[in-house]
């Protein structure tokens, strides 16, 4: 291709124009809908204040998606549901359809095509995640293939709604956690400072930068082999990798010893309880590819727990909270250590500061 | 390694990404089956081998992921010569991320032309994610995205692309318009959303109700969650249905019991009754008994201010920055906007290279904060008021003086 003589200046046209890409009932009933139910998994039935009604099919889908899985979509849209789609937060695929009996036909074409219908109401959802191996320039892992290897062993949850609330799991490829809180969150957490190429540091680091970026202020300016470069106090160092995105050379992805950490208890939603963080639960699990099965036995200990124990509509962190921390490591076996105690900024709320225990013949016994 | 996600029941990347390594007849071919090569590797040795650099299109100082691939033979060539450059255009989707077939096949075929065919939708951030792409193949890429009537979204130190629900378009629970807020919020961002110059990113996300389905709290800056004044709309006899259908104990326990502020009680005829003075607006009766209850119809806002994720001192939550406000006529969206504007002109000037909103806020204090950008404080915004003394009062009279006398113009309306 030839170079134009005047250079094209982008038309700064922002947010496009939604109503353009919506489907039609929707955008003839928009903010006139009057009220919503499941008729089973998968699917949602909202009717409208003028008496329309919409069936909503929601498919899983594997987010890093080729053109062709793309046009397969487009082309079920095209045959079952009027040429419309929309996308979740969680990288599903929604299908409008303005019958019920347009219902049953979709769901079979997806089935056809390998795409899963559910993740409505008290399912595991889709795991959000990020980018990983794949595209990331700092990951410790990859977060399709985790995702991938999670979801074939959590797919019946997701296609059942048969969990005491929803479970929305995470993954994230680093501390910085893109995946963001989750009932469950499975985490890189590097467990070694980062091993620095000193012959690299001066040229491509803006080396104060480096040095602010650092939480625990363990990383200082130095001299090796007579190059300025930069160096890190290992004992205040916590191993998250924050220097490592603005400074390459310092390297915190280990095979061996950057590991996965599960946390459960997040919570977006406003519902009930106040949104809530995600809390570790364990760590220096292998990061086990292609399938990291280590990852999956130990979400899948903590999802029986929490379906066989909890009551409905609680979240995973609202039943922990119910039931208190101490009965949560009893239920699913897994060990509590000095890790689990909070030592970082305003850790001490996290503090037990009241005589309220739930007492038991085994307290004081292991002590 | 790769192949053995190709097994199982869930949709496959891997299977995908071979899907188009082995499209001999597309450009994109060859690079594909560099990027597999390259991906098989990270499997192998558990390593990253991307890296940042710079690249962008003319006009724009942001948008594009740029990445370059480490793995290097000894002759310091590219191994995978054709997957050597794999940037990303971040696009910005339309509000509530929905697609006619038709713009989607569009964007698919500009992609087999100038990218790699792998499309992620959408990234954490919102964007439709067009990954694998040469840097001479950005601009014409861009640009006939451009003229399909897309733009390309934040990276850096700039404005992000927002995220809205689905909200007015296919929600009951909806209590603004989320698709009109998010398009004149981001559209009067732009310039610092494609010409980054701000400390660190600035996210706006727009929730339709307390449900909060976009994150807003935990992963904006700014978090926009619609909400209401007035009473829970209240159909009885559906609520007596309800009650007819999953009996009594089950409305005990799922409903009147699960209520943060115990403000619902099943009265012996099967309705219910709404203490709505200490309703906090949770929406999980609303949840419960989504034919018999609804949003009250005096609908508005609340503004949070300040989530994040972990860097640098750790998640934040969103604060409460503005209990309520209505947000209906073209004056409310306006005013929205101009609030945004003050908190970003704010931001800008303030805070430190690479803090968040949250962070600056923790490091002056919300009180100053607010003071700054003209608010008044409010006991919405504080889980309890201060439990320490150490803190000058000597302006006591004047601030209280201050709130009685907003409070008796509030009362003299």
């Amino acid at each position: 291709m030839s170079s134009p003589a005047k250079p094209r200046m982008p038309v700064e046209s922002g947010v496009p124009d939604a109503f353009q890409f919506m489907h039609p009932l929707l955008k003839k009933n928009y903010g006139q809908w009057k009220w919503h139910e499941r008729p089973r998994p998968g699917v949602l039935h909202h009717m409208a204040e003028s008496g329309d009604q919409v069936w909503t099919i929601r498919a899983g889908t594997q987010r890093q998606m080729d053109v062709f899985t793309v046009r397969k979509l487009c082309d079920i849209a095209d045959k079952y549901a009027d040429g419309y789609v929309r996308f979740t937060i969680r990288s599903n695929i929604e299908f409008m359809v303005g019958a019920e009996a347009k219902v049953a036909p979709l769901i079979a074409a997806l089935a056809a095509e390998g795409f899963p219908v559910g993740g409505t109401g008290n399912s595991v959802r889709m795991i959000s995640h990020t980018q990983g191996w794949l595209h990331c320039d700092i990951p410790g892992t990859d977060a399709s293939g985790v995702v991938k290897a999670l979801m074939d062993e959590l797919h019946e949850e997701f296609a059942n709604e048969r969990m005491p609330n929803r479970v929305g799991i995470t993954t994230s490829c680093c501390e910085i956690n893109c995946g963001g809180q989750g009932d469950i969150a499975v985490n890189i957490q590097h467990t070694k400072p980062p091993k620095i190429n000193h012959d690299l540091v001066a040229n491509v680091c803006e080396r104060p930068a480096v040095v602010a970026r650092c939480p625990v202020a363990a990383i200082r300016p130095a001299v090796v082999n007579g190059k300025p470069t930069l160096e890190v106090d290992e004992k205040k160092c916590v191993c998250c990798g924050a220097c490592f995105p603005p400074c390459p050379p310092m390297q915190i992805n280990d095979p061996e010893h950057t590991k996965i950490a599960i946390w459960v208890g997040g919570k977006h939603s406003n519902a009930r309880s106040r949104p809530m963080f995600h809390k570790l639960v364990v760590a220096g699990l292998p990061n086990n590819p292609p399938r990291w099965p280590e990852v999956a036995a130990v979400v899948k200990n903590i999802l029986r727990t929490y379906q066989q124990d909890a009551k409905d509509w609680e979240r995973m962190g609202e039943w922990i909270e119910r039931i208190g921390w101490p009965r949560f490591f009893e239920l699913t076996g897994l060990p509590f250590t000095p890790y689990h105690i909070d030592n970082w900024r305003g850790g001490r709320a996290s503090l037990n500061a009241s005589a309220h225990i739930r007492q038991s013949a085994v307290n004081g016994s292991a002590q | 390694m790769l192949d053995k996600l190709e097994d199982g029941p869930w949709p496959s990347f891997v299977s995908g990404l071979k899907r188009l390594a082995s499209a001999e007849d597309k450009p994109y071919a060859g690079m594909m089956k560099g990027l597999l090569g390259q991906l098989e590797r990270s499997y192998e040795t558990k390593r990253g081998y991307w890296k940042g650099g710079t690249v962008g299109v003319i006009g724009y100082g942001g948008g594009v992921i740029p990445r370059f691939s480490e793995l290097r033979g000894d002759d310091g060539k590219p191994e995978f010569p054709e997957a050597a450059e794999f940037h990303t255009l971040r696009i910005m989707p339309a509000p509530g991320m929905h697609y006619s077939t038709d713009s989607l096949r569009k964007i698919c075929d500009v992609w087999e032309k100038y990218g790699s065919g792998l499309i992620a939708l959408h990234g954490q951030s919102g964007d439709i994610m067009l990954q694998g792409c040469t840097s001479q193949n950005v601009q014409p890429c861009f640009d006939e995205i451009n003229e399909m009537g897309y733009d390309l979204g934040g990276a850096g130190p700039a404005v992000r692309t927002a995220m809205s629900c689905v909200g007015h378009a296919r929600c009951e629970q909806s209590c603004y318009d989320e698709i009109r807020a998010h398009t004149q919020i981001i559209n009067a961002f732009l310039d610092d959303m494609h010409r980054p110059a701000l400390p660190y990113k600035f996210k706006f996300k727009f929730s339709g109700c307390p449900n909060d389905c976009m994150n807003a709290i935990q992963r904006s800056d700014m978090a926009v969650i619609g909400t209401w004044r007035d009473d829970i709309q209240v159909d009885q006899d559906e609520v007596q249905k309800y009650v007819a259908k999953n009996g009594r104990q089950s409305v005990v326990d799922n409903v009147v019991t699960r209520c943060p502020t115990r403000c619902v009680s099943l009265k012996d005829d099967d309705t219910i009754a709404i203490d709505n003075r200490n309703c906090v607006r949770c929406m999980h009766c609303i949840n419960v008994m989504t034919k018999a209850l609804s949003p009250g119809k005096d609908r508005g806002i609340t503004i949070l201010l300040g989530g994040k994720r972990t860097l640098k001192i750790g998640d934040l939550f969103g604060t409460v920055l503005v209990p309520f406000m209505k947000l209906e006529t073209d004056e409310d969206f306006d005013k929205l906007q101009e609030l945004g504007q003050n908190i970003i002109d704010f931001f800008a000037e303030n805070a430190l290279e690479h803090e968040r909103t949250g962070e600056m806020i923790e490091r002056i204090g919300f009180a100053n904060f607010l003071k700054a950008i003209g608010l008044e404080p409010d006991p919405s915004m504080v889980l309890h008021p201060r439990a320490n003394p150490y803190v000058r009062m000597d302006g006591w009279d004047d601030e209280a003086g201050k709130w009685t006398a907003r409070h008796s113009a509030k009362a003299a309306e």
